[in-house]
């Protein structure tokens, strides 16, 4: 991408290690399959909300790590996007759960199977 | 665009009617005139007589009118006045119309009335004012001798039966009366129409008139399955026969170029009768089609069987239809359209011949089962097809005055017939059963009921010096002078036919009105429970003064006819009616033999010999039964019981109790297979087209869901799984395609 600020890319560092790289990715992923275990696993709909808050954090520091590599701002670009649409979201997913709440006393997932079929 | 549509119009028109030019290649041989021995005249437009018009307007009017009391809610005898008077008033103008128009004499006249149907067209090869570039159907009367002479006794004996109705239908009076008197008024003028029309379509249009006033009004009792049913079937048979006469009506404008009477007539005797397009097939087909209107109309072989239907709508109705309107038009389309028919038989077809034959058989056969019916309504409806039957044989044998004044016979003892059995069935709590209903002579108020039935009976039997006796002597007379297949076999038949009526119509008579007197009125009637007293003892009551009236005034009518027909012959001229019919476009027949050459029947002239022959033919059948119902009425059924018990002719009495079983072969001929068909269709229709074609497209989807529906088991882990799952695979799939060096 073609920066207007030249001035700035030479105060950036020069790029990372792909050993650093590994390390970051390594976090990411182990983020990942927390959030994605804990999601499956989980019954509370507080608990697999924030557990897919961790699997985006997860995509988030991949972005980061890939931006960094190449030394192109579009990593941290997403993620400031993503931080945005998860605050909404959150908003939106907790609300929502207070309204469940209110309708049935319990935050059991499995309360909410009426539009199963059979 | 108007105009390139006429344009496109015309051009088509011009295409068919093109080879009119030529002389006719059907029709005449070598293009010579056909040789009608009395010329029929061309009409002169008249204004004189645009009286006339009146006599289709009034009952237009009261139609009208008596829809309007049902709207206002109208409870007195208001419609049925209203009715007389506008049934009478067309009587009266009937009557000066005739008088001034002097049937006599071969002159007719039209009276334009407006312009209805009135196109031309021209193109290159032709012009505009030719028959074959233009189509006339005006709202205009044709008034000769034939139409003159027809009108006057449809609208005397629609004024009469009206007055008598007024009495009749009393326990009706409010919504109901005014519907019935509606239906009246519609009746007549659709008549009036049919007879005074200027053209085929006008006659069509009266045509459809009878038929729907008649649907209406055999259906007055609306709640009555059986009258609804016999509404229908009246109209349903009609229709058969009325796509017969509109594909003649057709066919006739398309071979002769014009449907007015006095065009076609003008056509056909300046010997360009039929164009010719169809190589001829269509102008011999002309005859065909009319007749199966014809037949339909007027109940013949083998549509006649709605007609003893018909009688499940309120009696005077029946009068109506038997006597004076619908079953008249057939034979009024046959006589008006004789020429055609003559035509025909010039070229050598069988038209009329046929005519004869389905009216002979139908004679013969409505009498025999006319001899066997219990119901007297039913009886007098079988004599009627019957009589029908002498009509169109007369017609087809050439007697066209024979059949024209058999029709004004037998309107006036058919309606006086009818209006007693009516009387009889009014006081009598609906009883039309003759084996429950015996000796009414001797009851209080019932002698005037009694002597004018014995009249009407008397002239449907042809006694000697009636008026019906004179009527049938002339057609029977002509069957053995006319040469044709088989009439003097046909004049045999009608012979005897002759004596089969004497001997139903007496029976009826002897059975009701002779004997120990004893009556029971109908179990379930509720057509008139005032007859009941309190303790709910039976009494009849007796008709009143305008029921009575009208019987009196049909009996002198009937009377006079045979006094008018037999002095006229001794004053050495030719009957008024004869006149009248023969100088009409339909009295072309007799003219077509050459006098004094013609066969004899036991040695003298027909016409003498029959007064002795079908007389005495009568008057055996009337001794069988005074004998069978009046003296010895156990011998009738000793006779019956005889009959039954013997193997070889055991089936005799039953069939003609069951009517021949003619419903049950319509039903097993017709209506069953049309009615496996219906089924057969509409199971196909459920299984193929509804059941695989729109309900299986339907289900496809659905089938297709039920693979996938047990995915969605609202677990919300399972979901997650499965995408993780399906994320797992697509990145096992780009490490696989990586391993290989995809990418």
């Amino acid at each position: 991408m073609n920066l207007a600020m030249p001035s700035l890319l030479a105060q950036i560092p020069t790029e990372m290690s792909p050993g650093t790289l590994q390390v970051v990715m390594l976090t990411s992923a182990v983020l990942f399959a927390v959030g994605m275990i804990g999601f499956l696993t989980r019954r509370n709909m507080i608990l697999m909300f924030l557990c897919t808050e961790l699997m985006f954090q997860a995509a988030a520091i991949a972005m980061i790590a890939f931006g960094r590599m190449h030394l192109d701002p579009q990593g941290q670009v997403f993620v400031i996007f993503i931080l945005t649409v998860a605050a909404a979201e959150a908003a939106l997913a907790l609300g929502l759960v207070v309204l469940l709440y209110r309708r049935k006393p319990t935050l059991d997932a499995e309360a909410w199977s009426e539009l199963k079929e059979c | 665009m108007l105009s390139a549509v006429s344009t496109i119009a015309s051009s088509t028109l011009v295409a068919l009617a093109a080879p009119a030019g030529g002389d006719g290649a059907h029709g005449s041989p070598a293009g010579e005139p056909f040789g009608f021995q009395h010329p029929i005249r061309a009409a002169v437009e008249s204004t004189d007589l645009s009286l006339a018009q009146w006599i289709v307007w009034l009952p237009a009017i009261s139609a009208v009118l008596c829809g309007l009391y049902a709207a206002l809610g109208v409870k007195n005898r208001l419609p049925a006045w209203t009715t007389v008077a506008a049934l009478a008033g067309s009587f009266v103008i009937a009557v000066l119309t005739l008088m001034r128009l002097d049937p006599t004499t071969d002159q007719p006249v039209v009276v334009h009335l407006f312009d209805w149907i009135d196109l031309s067209w021209s193109s290159d090869a032709g012009s505009a004012t030719d028959r074959w570039h233009s189509l006339r159907a005006n709202f205009a009367l044709y008034l000769d001798g034939l139409s003159a002479y027809w009108i006057i006794f449809v609208t005397l004996l629609g004024t009469l039966i009206a007055f008598y109705a007024s009495e009749y239908m009393d326990e009706d009076r409010g919504i109901g009366y005014c519907r019935f008197f509606a239906g009246v008024s519609i009746f007549l003028f659709a008549m009036t129409c049919l007879v005074l029309g200027e053209n085929l379509v006008m006659l069509y249009l009266g045509w459809e008139g009878v038929g729907l006033a008649s649907y209406l009004l055999i259906g007055y009792y609306y709640r009555k399955p059986a009258a609804v049913a016999a509404a229908k079937k009246a109209f349903i048979m009609n229709r058969i026969g009325d796509v017969g006469l509109a594909i003649g009506i057709y066919l006739i404008w398309l071979e002769y170029g014009s449907l007015q009477y006095d065009v076609l007539f003008d056509a056909l005797q300046g010997g360009d009768a039929g164009a010719g397009q169809y190589d001829g097939w269509a102008a011999a087909l002309i005859p065909w089609c009319l007749m199966l209107g014809a037949f339909g109309k007027s109940a013949q072989l083998p549509l006649y069987v709605w007609l003893p239907d018909a009688m499940e709508g309120p009696t005077p109705v029946s009068a109506l239809i038997h006597a004076a309107t619908m079953v008249t038009a057939g034979v009024y389309l046959i006589a008006r359209t004789m020429p055609l028919f003559l035509l025909n038989q010039a070229d050598g077809g069988h038209a009329l011949e046929v005519v004869a034959w389905v009216g002979g058989l139908t004679a013969l056969l409505a009498a025999t089962i006319g001899m066997a019916q219990y119901d007297i309504k039913r009886v007098m409806a079988y004599s009627t097809v019957s009589q029908l039957g002498y009509m169109f044989m007369g017609l087809g044998v050439l007697s066209t005055f024979g059949a024209c004044y058999h029709v004004l016979t037998h309107a006036f003892f058919k309606a006086l017939l009818f209006l007693c059995c009516g009387a009889i069935m009014h006081g009598f709590g609906g009883q039309l059963d003759l084996r429950k209903l015996s000796g009414l002579r001797r009851l209080k108020g019932w002698r005037i009921v009694c002597w004018t039935m014995f009249i009407g009976g008397l002239w449907l039997a042809g006694f000697p010096f009636s008026a019906g006796f004179f009527s049938k002597d002339e057609i029977l007379a002509q069957a053995f002078i006319s040469p044709g297949v088989g009439f003097r076999a046909l004049g045999w038949i009608g012979i005897v036919t002759a004596g089969l009526t004497a001997y139903y119509t007496f029976r009826v008579w002897f059975r009701v009105f002779t004997g120990p007197t004893y009556y029971k009125p109908e179990e379930d009637h509720g057509h008139d429970d005032h007859g009941h007293d309190h303790d709910g003892e039976f009494h009849p009551h007796a008709p009143g003064f305008r029921i009575k009236l009208v019987l009196v005034l049909l009996s002198i009518g009937a009377i006079w006819l045979a006094a008018g027909y037999f002095l006229s012959g001794f004053w050495g001229t030719q009957p008024w009616i004869k006149q009248a019919i023969e100088n009409s476009s339909a009295g072309t027949g007799l003219q077509l033999f050459p006098e004094g050459a013609h066969p004899t029947l036991f040695g003298f002239d027909p016409h003498l010999s029959m007064y002795f022959v079908s007389g005495s033919f009568g008057i055996v059948g009337l001794g069988l039964a005074w004998w069978f119902h009046c003296v010895n009425r156990k011998s009738a059924d000793d006779l019956r019981n005889w009959m039954l018990s013997r193997r070889w002719i055991g089936w005799l009495p039953k069939a003609m109790e069951r009517k021949w079983y003619v419903d049950e072969i319509y039903i097993g001929a017709i209506r069953f297979p049309l009615w496996i068909t219906s089924q057969a269709l509409y199971v196909f229709d459920r299984i193929f087209v509804d059941g695989l074609m729109v309900n299986g497209t339907a289900r496809l989807p659905r089938f297709a869901a039920e693979i996938f529906r047990p995915l969605y088991n609202g677990v919300l882990q399972g979901y997650g799984a499965s995408m993780a799952g399906g994320l797992a695979l697509v990145l096992a799939w780009l490490v696989w395609v990586w391993m290989r060096g995809g990418i």
